[in-house]
């Protein structure tokens, strides 16, 4: 406990040291070194919490009324705490390099700091007050990251988007625990979970379900998202996509342990992960910035992540206890391997933007040529994000479909309907990951170079690409040893299903034989893979190997331009009949005229449906309806302050009278 | 000691009145730096029985920064900045005064009709601090000079301060928040001393701000 | 034991040397078909071997990618074979939810051939592997649904346990979910492989293919591999389907296997008629057939939950 204290103290340390003005150099110095510092001081008691699922608390009287400043590291926590430590100092440390010339005095490292110190403190936070401020240390510093280069409108304008959203979240959070809190004798989590009961718990959910969802990106809550993620710089993306959105279902996990549940409640997480899973995945499809695409990505893996939950509950509620370990199981799991495999690839974006200036797919092409090393990585990435075995991201989709044909098997309509569900929408996500991980590698990587940008592109730094190469490393460790992080993660399944760590191990032997299995597949996989490069060496040991144009069918000169392009690639799918309906896709269509036709052209554009449908609309009703308002400002700070007297006033006169 | 106490309260009341009625900024600026001399007062004789280090910190923290450092930078921004010695206000002197005394009037009302934790040794405290507050968000409303916000803001923040005493053994917290707010203050007086002012001051009324209003066409 | 032992390497070594005589098998058929005499049917191997005495001829544009393409494609089928029950014999490795790795091992092979075509940078090749995503991001839920019904009908989550005790006796208990379900993983089948009215190995015009035109840039033993392994694809998922429908059990084992084996050879001849008797249909068209595997497999799902 001492050294998570010191953790978040080196944070704040660091976040006001990287102020001072100094070289550029200097600071990146000082932030990295916090980052690793912390992590390094974080990481030991995180795990020595997962191996024994300890609890341990630490409260202290503190000057704001009703409560303590207490925290506590338990499983949960710790669990989410994990992927914070691992993934900071790789991203800081990434971030050193990526803007080297940027960064100094524009407080780049101060808001790193205090988003990931306002991360681990919201995780470890159990008073209310603590919770909240640490929630929006966090939410504020991410915003001043993501408009880090506010002279670009877009980036303004994601920037407002997310603001809007974070807020709004947090005021529903805000409300929940006003709701949870109403009768409870202090704000302490321990006091609050013991008072929950008293209000309606549809209530305290939908409260618990806007909140943490907006913050999570669950749809049709996710709309910041796709606009935020790019506009951020690289490695802030990672951090965000990969730890602070996973802070959102950590908020849905822990008020899950407070809240007496409905029984509906497993069938509209369900219902809600498909969605956001399915659509999330399709507009990544859609998307031509790659960026967007990860971000859209992103989406539909917080939609699996709520899935497993939903998966998880159904069997706590239907006392399916193995049903229930596989589902959180899986939804854990796949929080930590999601952390790693979308660090992983907005850090290679990051390091193709820094290469082409762009990212944009239909100008990229070809990079694998110029920046192999980031090329491979990415391929490590996005194989483990398509869930293809032996790689970490199987194994979490791995054990929700196991989870789901347990359920079919029970015989119990209430769990195998909504898992028939659960095994269809996984399918269909697995198909459509493949789709737009092939298209994002392949456009981007492969082929030629669509644009002198991408002609002229140069591999990473070397701190930008060995952090890259330790996330792919993780990457497949986490899959080989999936079997070990089954161990790892069974504590705080015992938390969510209120059982002891060991019944949990014991429940989830055959789960484990299943991977140890499954890793021998893999292994065999590897081996097969071996002998067939040796057996081609073999073949083509005393024949002619050429290198030539490529064939095109007989056409002599192929070009460039000739390339299928990210839009053409995605273009059968996202306007085939069956899903057009879905993304509504935009197309501009310059045809060509005539006999001797002069320029045409086409492109497609697939705008947020949520953003643009809904929640656009709405704010700007909302704005249309508050124009009288407009009346009250008048730019004297002297009228400001007499409303405030005003009310003052009319306050003291109410409480008076 | 009753007594004694009462004397801070009547120099507070005294130095608020002066603050609402003089013309000039240099009175001003010395009316604001008496409170904060009178203010450093307070934590110390609030319990005569029980003084502690923590009393004596906090009053001699309040001294320096209220009654030298405030003034002295105030002070010294009216000389640099060359800026005209008259408050320009929107409501007159003497209709200042009248209103002031509207205020006390309001204040001591408040007292009796709030349930409040009267301090044991003031029955004063709460209206006076009342009173210090309201005459704050009087001078921000009715002065025109950015360096008048000023005054009048740090003048609220004496109130809150003085409030927070008679609260002082029941909850810290709200007096620890007063410390927070001095901070607070600190950086605004120089951030206006500092970056903005410093360079166009003599066009620094704040009544240009409408410059700032959003054109909003619907 | 030591015959034991053979017997588990059964259903590995028949498909690892007999899946290249199906796609023969099929030739052959369309030929007499169409009233001509057709390649022999081991000409497949003939021309595996050949390939593999060639050299290579790679794209200036092209990276490791392109080689290693075929290499993993292959050895992900490879490895599917060893979850593959055969007749009544159980598969090399058996464990529960076997078949999800197995229906990912070959999401894996396919993300490998798409990229490799990819990597050439050719349109034609482009084109393929966007069609290719396409459908058989259709398949998917088709196949993996149809093996959730069959899980749910016979309360089995291993592909050696549903397939080895499937019989007749059980067919005909449950006609109607075995036909929806087989007629799900024959689309599938048809899909994945490549064949009419999916695609249509034998056009001349490269726009209209989808599988053959992925890999125009591959030549030598790579090539070998990728026609090696398309033949195994056919077998593995022809013996879903043909384990499902002509689950012949005559009380021993070798002798299963060997029904078995007629008929997966009965099912290149189907093929073979199919192709002979109907064209590829239009590209749009072929959405429709695809949707309708899932929603087949979702009738026979939703039957036995009812």
């Amino acid at each position: 406990m001492t050294l998570l204290i010191a953790a978040a103290l080196i944070h704040a340390f660091a976040g006001i040291l990287s102020l001072i003005p100094r070289t550029e150099r200097r600071t990146a110095a000082v932030g990295v070194a916090g980052a690793v510092g912390a992590g390094l001081c974080g990481l030991p008691p995180v795990i020595a919490c997962l191996v024994n699922g300890s609890v341990e608390t630490f409260a202290r009287a503190w000057s704001v009324p009703y409560g303590s400043f207490s925290i506590t590291l338990d499983p949960l926590a710790a669990f989410f705490l994990l992927p914070l430590f691992l993934i900071g100092p790789l991203a800081s440390l990434y971030g050193a390099a990526y803007d080297m010339k940027k960064q100094g005095r524009d407080g780049t490292w101060f808001f790193l700091h205090g988003l990931l110190g306002g991360m681990a403190l919201t995780v470890l936070s159990s008073n209310t007050v603590l919770f909240m401020i640490s929630w929006e240390v966090m939410s504020v510093s991410a915003f001043f990251l993501v408009t880090r280069d506010h002279a670009r409108e877009t980036v303004r304008r994601a920037g407002r988007t997310y603001l809007i959203a974070t807020h709004v979240g947090a005021a529903f959070i805000l409300g929940f625990f006003l709701l949870a809190g109403r009768n409870a004798a202090s704000l302490d989590f321990a006091d609050l979970s013991a008072n929950a009961g008293s209000t309606p718990a549809w209530l305290l959910l939908l409260f618990a379900f806007l909140g943490f969802g907006a913050k999570a990106g669950i749809m049709p809550l996710h709309f910041w998202l796709p606009e935020a993620h790019p506009a951020a710089p690289s490695h802030v993306s990672a951090l965000m996509s990969g730890v602070m959105i996973k802070m959102g279902i950590y908020g849905i996990l822990r008020v899950l342990l407070w809240v007496p549940l409905p029984s509906w409640l497993p069938w509209i997480l369900i219902l809600f992960g498909v969605m956001t899973g399915v659509w999330g995945i399709l507009f990544a499809l859609a998307q031509r910035d790659l960026k967007r695409l990860l971000a859209y990505s992103s989406v539909e893996n917080i939609g699996i992540i709520t899935l497993g939950i939903g998966v998880g509950l159904l069997g706590r509620d239907l006392d399916l206890p193995l049903i229930a370990a596989a589902g959180f199981c899986g939804a854990l799991i796949h929080v930590l391997n999601h952390s790693l495999m979308k660090s992983l690839l907005f850090l290679a974006a990051g390091s193709v933007l820094h290469a082409t200036g762009t990212t944009n797919m239909d100008r990229l092409g070809g990079l694998a040529k110029k920046m192999p090393l980031s090329a491979s990585t990415f391929l490590v990435g996005s194989l483990s994000i398509c869930a293809l075995p032996p790689l970490c991201g199987f194994f979490g989709e791995f054990l929700l479909y196991l989870a789901g044909f347990h359920g079919l098997m029970t015989f119990l309509p209430q769990a195998a309907i909504p898992l028939s569900l659960a095994i269809g929408g996984l399918a269909l996500i697995g198909g459509l990951a493949a789709a737009s991980f092939t298209k994002a590698y392949g456009i981007v990587f492969l082929g030629q170079a669509r644009s002198p940008e991408a002609e002229h592109a140069h591999e990473a730094h070397p701190a930008m690409f060995s952090v890259m190469i330790i996330l792919a490393g993780g990457c497949v460790a986490s899959g080989l040893a999936a079997p070990l992080v089954l161990d790892f993660v069974s504590p705080v399944v015992a938390q969510l299903t209120s059982s002891h760590a060991g019944q949990v191990r014991i429940l989830m032997r055959p789960l484990q034989e299943t991977f140890w299995l499954t890793t021998l597949v893999g292994a065999h996989l590897l081996f097969a893979i071996a002998s067939l490069i040796f057996l081609r060496r073999l073949y083509l040991a005393r024949r002619s190997v050429k290198e030539t144009g490529t064939w095109d069918c007989g056409y002599a000169a192929p070009a460039a331009r000739m390339q299928y392009t990210a839009s053409s690639y995605a273009q059968p799918m996202i306007f085939s009949s069956l899903l057009r309906p879905w993304l509504r896709p935009r197309r501009r269509l310059a045809s060509p005229k005539g006999l001797l036709p002069s320029a045409a052209s086409m492109s497609t554009s697939v705008p947020d449906i949520i953003l643009e449908e809904a929640a656009e609309p709405f704010l700007r009703r909302v704005a249309d309806l508050l124009v009288p308002l407009r009346k009250f400002q008048q730019g004297q700070v002297q009228l400001y302050i007499f409303y405030i007297a005003l009310t003052l006033l009319a306050l003291l006169a109410w409480k008076a009278g | 000691m009753k007594s004694g106490f009462d004397t801070v309260m009547i120099f507070l009341v005294l130095s608020n009145l002066a603050l609402l009625g003089s013309s000039r900024l240099g009175m001003c600026v010395r009316a604001l730096a008496l409170q904060g001399l009178v203010l450093s007062v307070l934590p110390v004789i609030v319990d005569m029985a029980d003084i502690t280090a923590r009393d004596l910190t906090l009053g001699l923290g309040t001294m320096l920064v209220k009654g030298f450092l405030f003034p002295w930078i105030l002070l010294r921004t009216l000389r640099d900045a060359g800026v005209r010695r008259e408050i320009e206000p929107y409501v007159g002197y003497t209709m200042s005064l009248i209103i002031g005394a509207a205020l006390l009037a309001l204040a001591l009302w408040l007292d009796r009709r709030l349930p409040l934790p009267h301090s044991f040794v003031s029955p004063l405290l709460v209206p006076v601090s009342f009173f210090t507050i309201f005459c704050g968000l009087f001078i921000l409303l009715s002065r025109k000079k950015a360096i008048t916000q000023v005054i009048g803001y740090l003048v609220l923040e004496n109130g809150i301060y003085s409030f927070g005493m008679a609260l002082a053994h029941e909850e810290p917290f709200l007096v620890e928040m007063g410390m927070l707010l001095d901070i607070f203050a600190a950086v605004f007086v120089m951030g206006i001393a500092i970056f903005h002012i410093h360079r166009e001051f003599e066009h620094m009324d704040t009544a240009r701000m409408t410059l700032l209003k959003d054109d909003y066409s619907g | 034991m030591e015959s034991g032992m053979i017997m588990t390497l059964m259903p590995v070594l028949l498909g690892m040397f007999l899946a290249p005589i199906l796609p023969g098998l099929v030739n052959r058929t369309k030929a007499v078909l169409a009233g001509r005499n057709g390649p022999p049917l081991l000409q497949l191997w003939f021309d595996i071997m050949k390939l593999l005495q060639k050299g290579a001829v790679y794209s200036r544009t092209a990276t490791w990618v392109v080689r290693a393409g075929p290499i993993v494609g292959l050895a992900a089928l490879l490895v599917a074979l060893d979850l593959l029950p055969f007749g009544s014999q159980s598969a090399l490795l058996s464990f529960n939810g076997d078949l999800i790795v197995f229906a990912y091992l070959l999401g894996l092979a396919r993300f490998f051939t798409v990229i490799a075509a990819m990597d050439t940078g050719s349109a034609f090749e482009g084109m393929g592997s966007s069609r290719e995503v396409f459908f058989s991001m259709l398949a998917e839920p088709g196949l993996i649904l149809s093996l959730a019904a069959l899980c749910r009908h016979s309360s089995a989550m291993s592909l050696s346990a549903l397939y080895p005790l499937h019989d007749f006796t059980q067919l005909l208990a449950a006609p109607h979910i075995f036909a929806l379900v087989a007629a799900a993983l024959f689309i599938v089948f048809l899909a994945e492989n490549a064949r009419v009215p999916v695609d249509d190995p034998n056009t001349h015009l490269e726009l209209t293919m989808i599988h053959e035109v992925m890999v125009l840039d591959h030549g030598g033993p790579d090539f070998a591999f990728i026609l090696y392994g398309a033949a195994l694809k056919f077998w593995i998922l022809g013996s879903l389907l043909t384990g499902l429908l002509l689950p012949f059990r005559t009380g021993s084992a070798v002798a299963d296997l060997l029904m078995a084996v007629l008929a997966q050879c009965g099912l290149a001849i189907a093929v073979g008629v199919v192709e002979s008797m109907m064209a590829r249909i239009r590209l749009l068209r072929v959405t429709q057939f695809l949707v309708a595997s899932s929603v087949f497999a979702a009738i026979a799902l939703g039957l036995l939950l009812r």
